[in-house]
């Protein structure tokens, strides 16, 4: 994944909380097996309806609880091959969080009255090594995880990076933590 | 000290720090395919096949199609082609449409005993949280994190917080566990358990069924949560017996699952009591599993909502789903109901389910349907004469599959439709565009499709 320090630029908001998955990408849309080709359906019933009109801009912002729902990562891959690098909103699920730090794709978390600043501002500039988001007139610190940061800012396979401890998995699974569990190969 | 359930499966698990064994990796056609391709473009194997298994579920037709190469819906076909392909180049077992053991994911994990206490379980599904039902700790992830465990057997996690919601006291006549995470959720918000592992216990749980204790934890998702816990115990014993993934010298294992229930005196991050007494049979209003409301409640006014933001989320709310403030629930009319999805399509649901037919006959106004949640239930069902209840009541008898949960394959609601449904999410368009779901337990949708509208259980003989 491309590695990130900073994110500068206008901001689209999306006002609305709860923001599910399936409405971020709709379920018809899932039937791909390819990882790219999900940008021009972000949003599509809401888009499709002209419900909500939503510009490429480099900064989404949104309500809380953002990326509820269904666990696919086809959600993460559709706002950041529209254009947005990275999602401001209030609060985020967990594994939608977790998909977008997957995808070189920034969520920060900053209380629901700095996002309205932000949005009202219309651009911004998040810097993840600071791990600030200023604005005019305005800037904020957010929060996030030490491991997380350092693998976004360096743009690092979680997978390659794992499989340096190749010996701890292979320890691990001589022990009796290789023994729980069924063998499913075998039924 | 003394330790919580999830602690000693955390520790037991870790290989170093934050970086989690995983015992089953349960893999179905939608969110896999990436993540197979993954593996081929960096020349990486799977790395342990035989603690992984592979299912077609939300794609699948559900009209008998018998075999991947007949699903009619092209993007379907090639999916869930993909996935036996897939399956097949490493070495991963794989119940696809037409064995005999194919079903939803979260169906099938437990029935074939691949499911067991102290496990860390994890699939490319946020309903992943069902199986910790069995007092495991199994959790939804992304497709990036598939591929993960499929190269590595491994995840990197933080450690999540704790939270143990005690129920107190027992559930009333006709109220069921799907009513009881309902209430939860109701109670708590969409977002109340996000970041936590929340351990269900008290009086109310230990009295279900392993079935209805599946349901409780498949819905922890829609309260935010990561995971679902409830101790392992006798029930939980009995109802793996004799499955065939269980361990060989199952009395032995059986000592082991015994050490993992949460010591006296252990500390949550959370706790939070819930008087399970007062809870009744619930029916969602909304377009979130929090919008919900007990079946004698009128439709909430948004006007009389806290915040701005519950308001407006309301009135939207309101509006998708055709829905006036105030109108009582029990006259609202759903022209369809589906009995079905991973969280209320086993057998002890269709059994509940069939059970309040009572030779009545579904309405005019309703188009109904039951999807039992795997192959193995449908044959168990048909064994005792259910798709002969439901049929002659006027219910339709599908195949097994995730069906109208998400509209992925040919069952969908057509725009505007209103649903009794026994699944997990009532979001916009979720079982098809324009399509507007209510949540409910199988025997509350039961009664509905008779009946042409909600119903009060508690008060219908």
């Amino acid at each position: 994944m491309e590695p990130i320090s900073t994110i500068e630029g206008e901001v689209a908001f999306l006002d609305r909380s709860d923001v599910d998955t399936d409405q971020i990408i709709p379920k018809q849309f899932l039937k791909r097996v390819e990882r790219t080709g999900y940008g021009e359906f972000l949003f599509y019933d809401w888009m499709r309806d002209g419900e909500i009109e939503l510009e490429p801009h480099p900064i989404l912002v949104s309500g809380r609880n953002f990326g509820s729902g269904s666990s696919r990562e086809h959600a993460v891959w559709a706002l950041h091959q529209f254009g947005f690098q990275a999602v401001i909103a209030p609060s985020f699920s967990d594994i939608f969080y977790s998909n977008s730090t997957k995808n070189g794709f920034l969520p920060v978390a900053l209380p629901e009255d700095v996002c309205r600043e932000i949005a009202t501002a219309g651009e911004a500039k998040i810097d993840l090594e600071n791990q600030t988001v200023s604005w005019d007139g305005g800037e904020a610190s957010f929060e996030i995880d030490g491991e997380i940061k350092r693998r976004l800012l360096g743009g690092l396979d979680d997978i390659a990076l794992t499989l340096q401890t190749e010996d701890a998995i292979e320890a691990f699974e001589a022990g009796p933590g290789g023994t729980y569990g069924p063998v499913t190969t075998s039924l | 000290m003394p330790k919580t359930m999830f602690e000693k499966i955390w520790e037991a698990h870790e290989v170093k720090e934050n970086l989690l064994y995983i015992d089953l990796h349960l893999v179905h056609e939608v969110t896999s395919p990436q993540a197979f391709e993954g593996l081929r473009m960096t020349g990486r194997k799977l790395r342990r096949p035989d603690k992984t298994v592979a299912t077609a579920d939300h794609n699948v037709p559900t009209d008998g199609t018998p075999v991947a190469a007949m699903i009619k819906d092209a993007l379907s076909r090639k999916q869930v082609e993909t996935l036996e392909q897939n399956a097949a180049d490493f070495g991963v077992p794989v119940y696809s449409l037409g064995s005999e053991t194919q079903g939803i994911v979260h169906v099938i994990g437990p029935e074939l005993g691949l499911t067991q206490p102290g496990m860390t379980i994890v699939c490319g599904d946020s309903h992943t949280s069902t199986h910790g039902a069995f007092g495991a700790l199994a959790f939804g992830i992304g497709t990036s994190e598939v591929e993960h465990v499929m190269a590595t057997q491994t995840l990197v996690q933080n450690k999540p917080k704790t939270m143990r919601i005690n129920y107190k006291g027992r559930l009333g006549e006709g109220v069921t566990s799907k009513d009881l995470i309902l209430a939860t959720i109701g109670k708590l918000g969409t977002s109340g358990m996000t970041g936590y592992v929340v351990e269900y216990a008290g009086e109310a749980i230990e009295a279900l069924t392993m079935e209805q204790r599946m349901t409780i934890c498949n819905m922890t998702i829609e309260g935010g949560g990561k995971a679902g816990m409830i101790a392992p115990d006798e029930t939980t014993f009995e109802y793996m017996r004799g499955k065939p993934g269980v361990p060989e010298d199952f009395e032995a294992a059986v000592e082991r699952w015994k050490q993992l229930p949460t010591e006296e005196g252990a500390t949550f991050d959370t706790e939070v009591d819930i008087d399970a007494t007062a809870i009744s049979p619930m029916v969602t209003w909304g377009t979130t599993p929090g919008m919900v409301i007990q079946v004698t409640d009128p439709v909430p006014d948004p006007e009389k909502m806290d915040s701005p933001a519950d308001k407006e989320a309301a009135e939207r709310a309101l509006q998708y789903m055709g829905l006036e403030a105030g109108t009582p629930m029990e006259e609202i009319r759903p022209e369809r109901v589906f009995i079905g999805s991973c969280t209320n399509s086993r057998i002890s649901d269709l059994r509940e389910a069939a059970g309040a037919i009572k030779g009545r006959k579904v309405a005019d106004s309703v188009r109904a349907m039951v999807v039992p949640g795997s192959a193995l239930v449908k044959t168990q069902a048909e064994e005792e004469g259910l798709d002969k209840v439901f049929e002659e009541a006027g219910f339709e008898w599908r195949g097994a599959g995730c069906s109208m949960c998400l509209g992925m394959n040919p069952d969908i609601l057509i725009e505007g439709e209103r649903c009794a449904s026994t699944s997990n999410r009532n979001f916009e368009g979720r079982q098809g565009k324009g399509g507007r779901t209510h949540l409910v337990s199988p025997t509350m949708a039961t009664a509905a499709a008779i009946e042409g509208h909600f119903v009060d259980i508690r008060n219908w003989s």
